[in-house]
């Protein structure tokens, strides 16, 4: 008899949670940031395609459906570390079929040659470009992510990709080069880092 | 005096080396040979210049005006002549070269008209900020912030306390010591004035008290003072940073400015008394900031002490004023040695931030020993005055670990250099902690520049899927209309009335007939204008105009050839509508090349492809001979003849040209049934004769449609429509020379000239785009092996 009690006391026991449990999975859904989102806010935005993607998103996408998470050259190193950090995987360096690291650069259009055609226009992912037809173009350097897109379509080869120049406002500080990064210049032994762990951390 | 001071966290003791420099009273500025004026001397947007290269200017006269709200403004510091404004080097610790303006003096010290504000109770708060911005004047104390932005807080911040920075705390610095014992009044005055902006309940000096005189001076002037009960001078103990604005708040008020917040968040503004003096001067003189005064110092120089310096002046005129002995001397440091950086060059100008020259022997500043493992040792945690952890900002800095360094408030860190003071291990941290902010603002910026490039990304594309579907929408609506129309005319089929669809092609066909009649009249108007090639050549020789408008004058010409042949007519116009600009040129150059062919073409050729600008004529030639081996890739053999023949000629590009229009002349031959193609023997007079056959072959009707045909072909495998109505046109052209015999030849040679010796930009232009084109036409028919593709590459 007791122990047909115990039973329907854990059966009362187990409505009751199970009741409790369906309603907070209903009514404290949390809606998590899908890892699409995430990995896109970690893409650089360049649109630029070398991925083999028709923008960021979709690579995001790629990435979130199993893609390898090297093939981004604006973002480069950082941004595989910080997509390594993110999904859990390991560092990867860069597939060098995509292209290499370069650093930020942005369109210029050599004006007296531009004859108006409009096309780097169009190729433009983020309407960086001023223009009308038969009029001079002209770019937007703040907005340009330096994608290169809108170096093909130019019939006359009049745009030039230009490194971003550092300026006194925005020029940042070099990492000291400390003498003790090398492991044998460790004075106390017990502070000697091993360099593969460095490397790895 | 009788305030309650509190303290800070740490803070250090270094040697103070300040008894130096304040034996002597301040010296006048010196006149350099030239002033060297950065644009930027200050936190925010690069001043804009005023003046041109070569201006006279006048002393106190403003020469580069603020850009924005955070800007500063630049003035003349004396009069004299504008000699350049270029890049040059900044005192700045990056060594990078920003616009400069540089001013050579001419000794008159002649000043601009200054308007002083005598009455400043008077005048609207506004006007008082606006003549300070307008003076130029920025912290003097070391940051070089707009004190006018500063003066103007956000209204909803109730500002109850103006603090006066007089600490000093960095050893050698004694610009500010100096000054207060010298000019107390105007700081004083200078207090007033910004008190009135601010409207204050108590104003606060803080000055630590290794200032004796300078305390005494201060008390003096307050005496005289309408404020004489707001105004405090707390005199604070000696430490290392108390002159850091966060520091100083801390010891006058105990209050704590919030993490990433400014001290008017709790009610404080804090100016430096450098800068006060600046403000009484802007207001009650109308001077702008065009001087200050720098401490002079170091075991490397033999005299030591303050100067009022001119803004610009060489670092050089100043060492060398204060006899610098060259050999003793080891680094100049622009600041002090805790905050201070070391200078490349003694070339760069003293800027509206430079409190400091420290010219220092070896022995008096050493070179940093070589930096050593941490050992944790805690110390400078204890040194600290932000309350931070900098071994944990330092292994997460060296790891670039940014957002864990963040998480410990590495952004509170104001870089005074205490920790790195007391490192027993000598670890640069300052340094480690400046490259970790760095870092974490480009992040931050690169940040915010994705978001937004993601933003105008997405917008574009929602607009480009907007004009699908509108696009889609339309197409839809006339589908239906059509819909509509259709069953609307299968129901008149159905009761036998056809006439009003017949009707509707009558209209249509009426208006063809019109268009083409007024297309007709045009090309014989044409005529009329241009009727005699001798008046034409003239004309073009006059022109200095554009190449366009020769080019379309080339076209008015060929459509008046053409109208020669009233049949033809309305075949050519409707090619030249066709083509419209580009090949409208290309005609011109079809016309041009033409001509080249006369029996002296190879000498008036070879002088035209040497000339610069006939670097896109040879493209352009490139591109239709790839277009002309495109098309008759079905005539192999005979370009195979047509290469051979013309490998012996010595300009390239003219020969391919040449070859392409032979090779076109012959498939046009061959087609005719005619086996006149006599390439192997003089490429030139191939030409002339296979046109003449083209021409010929023209001119009969029924052969009319086998040399299109070809040249539609043509035009298919380059991508190009307007080719085919070029093709036409030319036929239509060679047909006219025909008509004209052998003057054809004659005439057309003095219009070569001056078509070839203009070098119009944007002839060179389209030229460029058709080599481009023709390009990637060629890649297209990689498998033409013809020894022509091969001898054009």
């Amino acid at each position: 008899m007791s122990i047909i009690t115990a039973i329907l006391i854990l059966l009362v026991l187990a409505a009751i949670f199970g009741v409790i449990l369906g309603f907070a999975a209903i009514y404290f859904k949390v809606d998590e940031d899908p890892v699409v989102d995430q990995i896109d806010n970690l893409l650089p935005q360049t649109q630029c395609g070398q991925c083999s993607y028709p923008g960021c998103r979709p690579y995001a996408e790629a990435i979130a459906n199993g893609d390898e998470i090297n093939k981004c050259p604006p973002g480069g190193e950082s941004t595989i570390h910080a997509l390594a950090e993110l999904l859990g995987r390991d560092f990867v360096a860069l597939d060098e079929e995509h292209g290499e690291e370069k650093g930020k650069r942005v369109a210029l259009i050599r004006e007296a040659e531009c004859i108006g055609c409009t096309k780097c226009i169009q190729a433009c992912p983020v309407d960086a470009i001023l223009g009308a037809a038969k009029q001079m173009h002209t770019v937007i350097a703040d907005e340009c992510t330096g994608c290169d897109l809108c170096i093909e379509p130019c019939p006359v080869d009049c745009i030039d990709m230009v490194p971003v120049q550092t300026t006194a406002n925005d020029w940042r500080w070099d990492s000291p080069d400390s003498s003790i990064d090398s492991a044998n210049n460790q004075l106390i032994a017990t502070d000697r880092i091993d360099p593969a762990a460095e490397t790895g951390a | 005096m009788n305030k309650h001071l509190h303290t800070f966290h740490g803070g250090i003791h270094p040697p103070e080396n300040k008894v130096q420099s304040t034996q002597t009273p301040i010296e006048p500025a010196l006149l350099p040979d030239k002033l060297i004026l950065p644009l930027q001397q200050h936190i925010g947007q690069q001043a804009q210049p005023l003046i041109s290269v070569g201006e006279r200017v006048l002393k106190g006269q403003m020469i580069a005006a603020a850009v924005g709200y955070v800007s500063a403004a630049v003035h003349a510091p004396t009069s004299g002549t504008v000699t350049a404004i270029e890049p040059r080097t900044l005192p700045h610790p990056s060594g990078l070269s920003e616009q400069c303006i540089i001013i050579e003096p001419d000794g008159q010290e002649q000043w601009t008209d200054l308007t002083p504000l005598t009455n400043y109770q008077q005048v609207a708060k506004e006007t008082l900020l606006q003549h300070i911005s307008n003076a130029g004047i920025t912290g003097l104390g070391g940051a070089g912030f707009p004190t006018s932005v500063k003066l103007n807080p956000s209204q909803d911040l109730n500002i109850d306390t103006l603090i006066l920075n007089a600490a000093e705390c960095e050893p050698y610095i004694t610009a500010d010591d100096m000054l207060m014992r010298e000019r107390a009044e105007e700081v004083i005055q200078g207090l007033h004035i910004i008190a009135h902006i601010l409207q204050p309940s108590q104003c606060l000096i803080g000055i630590e008290n290794n200032k004796p005189e300078a305390v005494d001076a201060l008390q003096q002037a307050i005496e005289s003072s309408h404020l004489k009960d707001q105004i405090r001078v707390l005199s604070i103990p000696t430490k290392y940073p108390s002159g850091g604005e966060k520091q100083l708040i801390q010891i006058l008020t105990n209050r704590e400015v919030p993490n990433g917040g400014i001290p008017a968040d709790i009610g404080i503004v804090c100016h430096n008394v450098g800068t006060a003096v600046a403000v009484s001067r802007a207001i009650s003189k109308g001077e702008p900031l065009i001087s200050r005064i720098t401490t002079i110092t170091g075991e490397a120089v033999k005299r030591q002490g303050n100067i009022e310096v001119l803004l610009g002046t060489p670092i050089e005129a100043l060492l060398t004023h204060f006899e610098v002995q060259q050999d003793q001397l080891h680094r100049v440091i622009m600041g002090g040695p805790m905050m201070g950086f070391t200078l490349d060059s003694v070339q760069l100008p003293v800027v509206k931030a430079s409190n400091c020259i420290l010219a220092t022997t070896r022995k008096e500043l050493p070179d940093p020993a070589p930096e050593q493992a941490c050992i944790r040792c805690g110390m400078c945690a204890e040194a600290c005055p932000a309350t931070l952890l900098p071994q944990q900002l330092y292994w997460f800095s060296k790891s670039r670990e940014f957002d864990k360094a963040l998480s410990h408030n590495l952004l509170d860190c104001i870089e005074c250099g205490a920790c790195s003071y007391v490192c027993p291990s000598n670890i640069p941290l300052v340094q480690y902690y400046r490259f970790a902010k760095g870092e974490i603002r480009i992040e931050e910026h690169e940040r915010t520049a994705s978001d937004h490039a993601r933003q105008r990304f997405e917008a574009r594309q929602a607009r480009l899927d907007q004009e699908e579907a509108d696009k889609e929408a339309k197409r839809k609506a006339r589908a239906d209309v059509a819909a509509a129309a259709k069953k609307e005319k299968a129901a008149a089929q159905d009761n036998g009335e056809k006439k009003p669809v017949d009707a509707k092609a009558a209209v249509v066909q009426a208006a063809l007939e019109r268009a083409k009649a007024r297309k007709a009249q045009k090309a014989a108007e044409a005529k009329g204008s241009t009727d005699t090639p001798a008046a034409d050549t003239t004309e073009k020789e006059k022109q200095s105009a554009p190449a366009m408008s020769a080019v379309e004058r080339a076209k008015a010409r060929k459509a008046a050839n053409a109208a020669k042949q009233p049949n033809d007519s309305e075949t050519a116009s409707e090619g030249e509508k066709k083509t419209g600009g580009l090949s409208a040129l290309e005609k011109a150059k079809a016309k041009r090349a033409q001509s080249s062919t006369a029996p002296n073409a190879e000498d008036q050729a070879t002088p035209a492809s040497e000339k610069p600008q006939a670097k896109g004529l040879s493209a352009l030639e490139r591109a239709k001979a790839k277009r002309a081996a495109n098309g008759d890739e079905q005539t192999a053999e005979v370009s195979t003849d047509a290469g051979s023949g013309t490998q012996a000629k010595p300009v390239k590009a003219l020969s391919t040209l040449e070859k392409a229009k032979a090779k076109r002349a012959q498939a046009a031959a061959q087609d005719s049934g005619e086996t006149d193609a006599p390439a192997e023997g003089k490429p030139l007079s191939a030409i002339e004769r296979a046109k003449a056959k083209r021409a010929e072959t023209v001119q009969t009707p029924a052969e009319k449609t086998t040399p299109a045909s070809n040249t539609d072909e043509s035009a298919e495998t380059a991508n190009k429509k307007p080719m085919s109505a070029l093709e036409r046109a030319k036929a239509k052209r060679a047909e006219a020379a025909t008509q004209s015999e052998s003057a054809d030849t004659e005439t057309s040679e003095p219009v070569t000239e001056p078509l070839e010796e203009k070098p119009a930009a944007p002839m060179s232009a389209l030229d460029r785009a058709k080599a481009k084109r023709a390009e990637k036409a060629a890649s297209q028919a990689a498998d033409d092996s013809t020894a022509d593709t091969e001898k054009r590459d």
